[in-house]
């Protein structure tokens, strides 16, 4: 029986790294003309989604304790903006409003956790009024697309850091070395350390038994709220660094920049094997989920004739289709019992 | 002081009493401004129809107050909400105007299909919707909210698929109606009369309403006591769908056209707050339809006030989102506990006196 529970977790995982193998191989077949074989477009995949990882990877800490976090997407609706009209409009040392952006992300991050572990809100409740007041804040700040120019962080932006192999030259017979940003570094770096802190920390130990079994883990003499009170300033922080390294990306502030982008994070963890329950999960497992997500998008853009929705209606089928899968396994492991 | 608790403990006390704290900012405001102080509740008939900021409010509102009532059901049976409905909104009105048009049409005066048809497979649409999320929450066990997330960013996504991405224009007077004018009474006034009535009805008339907030209160017990509870939460979810359905018609009809971006933007946030305003907890169980239609009027006449006072609409749901935490901190359990403790400790230095 202990076998069948090891397995079912596992196997949630496998088939997701299978699925991004299979995706992966039937786009290069597809479209091994239009450059899906290099080792570029691997890398833009995670250029594009520097900064959904380190949303996941805090996502996947506040799922581990069974609660969740729709605010994300506007939060980072937040950051980009505050970056933008920071730099355009009051012209502000852009070191200082990243340390202030992720202020906000910390402050935002304490109210939601103290109305879910505190005030024992529902999670959804409390983040969907936190995703809409965050939306809303962004256009208090400004309703324009702003445009940022400042020429610390445009450098920032476009620095490139070479990858020493897999070189290609192109059909002009240029050579193309390829390439990370700064962001891949960020993210990587994030998800390396939230990877060590769920291992071996203590925090990162409580968020499981917090997630396994509520009762259990206050019997344990864990303090549940304060722990459920962590996780959400820690998806918060997490978040306003992918904001960070969203704003990198695009460059502008915009009220309805990131939207929906809540519900890539969330498909990336539950993809990624982390069960909405609670209890169960890693960030490696959200890593794919990630990568899993750049794909499908990436698909639909390579095609070019598909339009843009395919790609958010097919997260969201890949979504519902995991959500069976773990419900199916929870009926199985229900009735083994 | 004890008539104060009495009334406080009334169950329709939350909404009305923020129904009134708005009327009274309006006068105050229509006052400060000079203008007559009890315009806000001055009605006329201009143009052969009436007119005035509360048939306004009463008009603009009828969406909310749709929604409301399917919310309030599937807060009550599953403990959860339905965060969906803005999305099923818009779809149902893309794929209602889809019909109507034929697709990839982008502006019609002439209807392709009979009005009857295209409104009501926008309905059928939206209900399929409601099937889906509730056989996730009734038969699969998924949390409501991540259930109905699913729809939440798919239904518009589809709604932009049925219409080739454009903005579709049905321009014709049969189907204007439903946002317009029935005699000199606004439509979607009667529209939601209609529903309010016909729900209010099926759960006061029928042991559906018992049911429903005996499965929301203990959904073991019920299913132990010989209720199909998966059945009953399935049920909602469709009833929910059905009304956002109805919602989408209504709110595609007021602008004759199918803006699957913008239609029933937000209003998730809205119905879900005119539940909460209703005196209803969102942990499920017993519910009060009365409560959460004044909770959906209310809503929007904190709305119209907003604009009134210069807040743009994507500014409102800042304040909004304030007011759902407020009112959700004050019905948790540990506030409760901790007004109780701040009294009783109040009491007992008054007798220590």
């Amino acid at each position: 029986m202990k076998k069948i529970k090891i397995n079912s977790n596992t196997l949630l995982l496998l088939i997701t790294i299978a699925l991004f193998v299979v995706m992966y191989a039937v786009g290069c077949i597809l479209y091994s003309d239009k450059g899906f074989t290099n080792l570029q477009t691997f890398l833009n995949l995670l250029i594009n989604n520097a900064g959904l990882l380190c949303v996941a990877c805090g996502m996947t800490c506040v799922m581990l304790t069974g609660g969740i976090d729709i605010s994300v997407g506007s939060l980072i609706a937040l950051d980009c903006m505050l970056l933008a009209v920071g730099m355009e409009r009051w012209n502000q040392n852009p070191i200082l409003l990243c340390i202030l952006v992720l202020a906000v992300g910390v402050v935002f991050g304490l109210v939601q956790g103290f109305c879910v572990g505190y005030l024992k809100i529902q999670p959804f409740i409390v983040t969907m009024a936190g995703m809409f007041f965050a939306r809303g804040m962004t256009a208090v700040i400004c309703t324009d697309q702003v445009s940022i120019s400042n020429k610390f962080f445009v450098s920032l932006a476009q620095m490139k850091i070479s990858i020493p192999f897999g070189a290609v030259t192109n059909r002009r017979g240029v050579l193309q070395i390829p390439f990370i940003r700064i962001t891949v570094v960020i993210a990587l770096v994030v998800l390396v350390l939230v990877f060590l802190m769920l291992r071996y920390t203590k925090f990162g130990r409580s968020l499981y038994a917090v997630g396994g079994n509520e009762s259990s883990a206050v019997m344990m003499g864990l303090d549940v709220k304060r722990t459920k009170l962590k996780a959400y300033v820690l998806s918060s922080f997490l978040c306003s660094i992918g904001g960070i390294c969203f704003c990198l990306n695009t460059m502008s502030g915009n009220v309805q920049q990131a939207k929906g982008l809540e519900m890539d994070a969330i498909a990336s963890a539950v993809i990624g094997g982390t069960l909405l329950t609670g209890g169960v999960g890693n960030v490696i497992g959200s890593f794919f989920g990630v990568l899993i997500n750049g794909t499908i998008s990436t698909l639909v853009k390579t095609n070019g004739k598909l339009l843009s929705s395919w790609s958010s209606i097919a997260v969201a089928a890949l979504l519902c289709f995991f959500i069976v899968l773990q419900s199916v396994f929870a009926k199985i492991k229900d009735s083994k019992k | 002081m004890n008539n104060i608790k009495k009334l406080t403990s009334k169950a329709l006390f939350l909404p009305i009493f923020c129904m009134l704290l708005v009327m009274a900012a309006n006068i105050i405001y229509d006052a400060a401004n000079g203008n007559f102080a009890l315009n806000f509740f001055t009605i006329s008939v201009r143009n052969g129809v009436l007119y005035g900021r509360l048939i306004d409010i009463l008009n603009r509102g009828s969406e909310i107050a749709i929604l409301s009532i399917g919310m309030t059901l599937v807060v009550s049976s599953s403990a959860g909400t339905d965060i969906s409905v803005g999305s099923v909104m818009s779809l149902a009105a893309s794929f209602c105007c889809m019909l109507l048009a034929g697709y990839g049409t982008a502006a019609t005066t002439e209807l392709a299909v009979p009005l009857l048809v295209g409104v009501l497979g926008g309905i059928l649409l939206a209900c399929v919707c409601g099937a889906f999320n509730g056989f996730l929450v009734a038969y699969l066990n998924v949390q409501p909210m991540v259930a109905t997330l699913i729809l939440f960013s798919a239904a518009r996504a589809i709604g932009l698929l049925c219409c080739n991405n454009l903005i579709v224009y049905v321009r014709n007077d049969s189907f204007k109606m439903f946002g317009g004018y029935l005699g000199f009474i606004p439509t979607p006034i009667v529209i939601a009369a209609g529903c309010i009535l016909v729900m209010a009805i099926l759960l006061k008339k029928t042991a559906l309403g018992l049911y429903i907030q005996s499965v929301g209160i203990n959904k073991k017990a019920s299913r132990i006591a010989g209720l199909n509870s998966g059945k009953i939460i399935f049920l909602c979810y469709i009833v929910c769908g059905l009304m956002a359905g109805i919602a989408g018609i209504v709110a595609s009809s007021r602008i004759s056209s199918a803006d699957s971006n913008n239609i029933g933007l937000n209003y998730e946030l809205d119905a879900i707050l005119a539940v909460a305003l209703g005196g209803n907890s969102l942990g499920g169980g017993k519910f009060n339809l009365a409560g959460s239609v004044i909770g959906a009027y209310t809503i929007q006449a904190i709305t119209t006030t907003l604009f009134a006072l210069g807040v743009s609409s994507d500014q409102a749901p800042v304040y909004k989102a304030i007011i759902v935490i407020i009112i959700v901190a004050i019905q948790a359990p540990p506030f409760n506990a901790w007004v109780k403790r701040l009294s009783a400790k109040r009491a007992l230095a008054k007798g220590g006196v």
